[in-house]
């Protein structure tokens, strides 16, 4: 286990050898860095092996796409945009007409008196279930993932 | 590659979130055509694959739309953004159905500039950094997603510390940290071809 003197030193020599390695070092911290690779031999076998690793590193970059990418972007954006809309309508639809149609049905059902009354209940808590659990469905696909935007994100 | 928009578009961006705050989506689709590029690059050194690059970076522009009457106009609109692009890919990353998938369908995400002019002259040195760009690729897939963030952002988009802090809204002090931490683990990875 190291102590808090050396672990907050450590810190130090990475952030120099980090900023050294991406240019981002000040000139009074460049003296110090290179102190630092002249008298700790760990301290630049390390940094030889991060200049090597740079070295690859900046010979890659991220593959470009095809020009067509970035001509139809807008659009499957613009169609995504609609298609959400429609949803939202279908979904609001959907859910006023089961919600009539389980209401009439319950209705008749509870009008008639030749069905036995176990059967009943069973007819009526599967529709009633079944409406439960579609508004659910909805309710969290349309507004509680939307709340909840950032849950996921760690800083 | 492309990043920031020309110096002086802040104010118009402003204004665009503006009117699409209010509807506009013309006034929207200004502000895709301006950050479709930077989304899809850090979606893509976030997940590795061109399809869900594509997917995500615009997925999180139509949740942006929907989301648009939270975003405060006089705050600049790519940080906000590049929340709901990370998001989408770390919750994406998570997903080890998909992880699998993508192991199984595995295309090259980077791009050798080195390779690509050694490619005609000596067909070995060719392949020998094609090998090197693959093993490259696997070893930032295996970082965790947090050291891989930072060093996408440093190395491929090229980010100065300050940026990525904002970006992130997080220390320059943990950038640094992670950014070593990434390059060591890389390094350590690549041990014998470094």
């Amino acid at each position: 286990m190291r102590n808090g003197g050396a672990a907050a030193g450590d810190e130090r020599v990475r952030r120099l050898l980090m900023s050294g390695l991406d240019g981002e070092l000040p000139a009074w911290e460049r003296e110090e860095l290179e102190r630092l690779l002249n008298s700790e031999p760990s301290v630049r076998a390390e940094w030889d092996r991060l200049v090597r690793l740079k070295e690859v590193t900046d010979t890659m970059k991220l593959q470009q796409p095809p020009d067509e990418v970035w001509k139809d972007y807008w659009g499957s954006v613009y169609v995504r945009l609609e298609r959400g809309i429609g949803w939202i309508l279908l979904s609001v639809g959907a859910i006023v007409l089961i919600s009539y149609g389980a209401w009439m049905g319950a209705q008749e059902l509870i009008a008639d008196t030749e069905m036995p009354l176990y059967l009943k209940g069973a007819i009526l808590a599967t529709m009633v279930g079944v409406v439960v659990l579609f508004v659910s469905v909805v309710r969290e696909k349309l507004f509680v993932g939307r709340r909840e935007r950032y849950k996921d994100v760690e800083r | 590659m492309e990043r920031d928009p020309p110096a002086g578009t802040e104010v118009n961006d402003t204004v665009l979130v503006l009117k699409a705050q209010a509807g506009d989506r013309e006034a929207f689709g200004e502000l895709v055509s301006r950050y479709m590029r930077r989304a899809y690059y850090a979606a893509l050194g976030l997940t590795g694959s061109h399809d869900d690059a594509l997917d995500l970076s615009q997925e999180a522009f139509v949740r942006a739309y929907r989301a648009r009457a939270s975003l405060d106009p006089d705050r600049p609109f790519y940080p906000w953004l590049y929340q709901i692009v990370r998001r989408l890919c770390f919750n994406l990353q998570r997903d080890r159905r998909t992880r699998r998938r993508r192991m199984e369908e595995a295309t090259p995400w980077l791009q050798d500039q080195a390779g690509a002019r050694a490619a005609a002259s000596d067909p070995a040195r060719s392949a020998e950094r094609s090998e090197l760009r693959s093993r490259l690729e696997v070893a930032i897939d295996a970082l965790p997603e947090r050291e891989r963030e930072v060093l996408v952002l440093k190395e491929f988009e090229g980010l100065r510390y300050r940026e990525i802090a904002e970006l992130l809204g997080i220390p320059i002090g943990t950038v640094m940290s992670r950014l070593y931490t990434a390059r060591r683990n890389l390094a350590e990875i690549l041990g014998d071809v470094l």
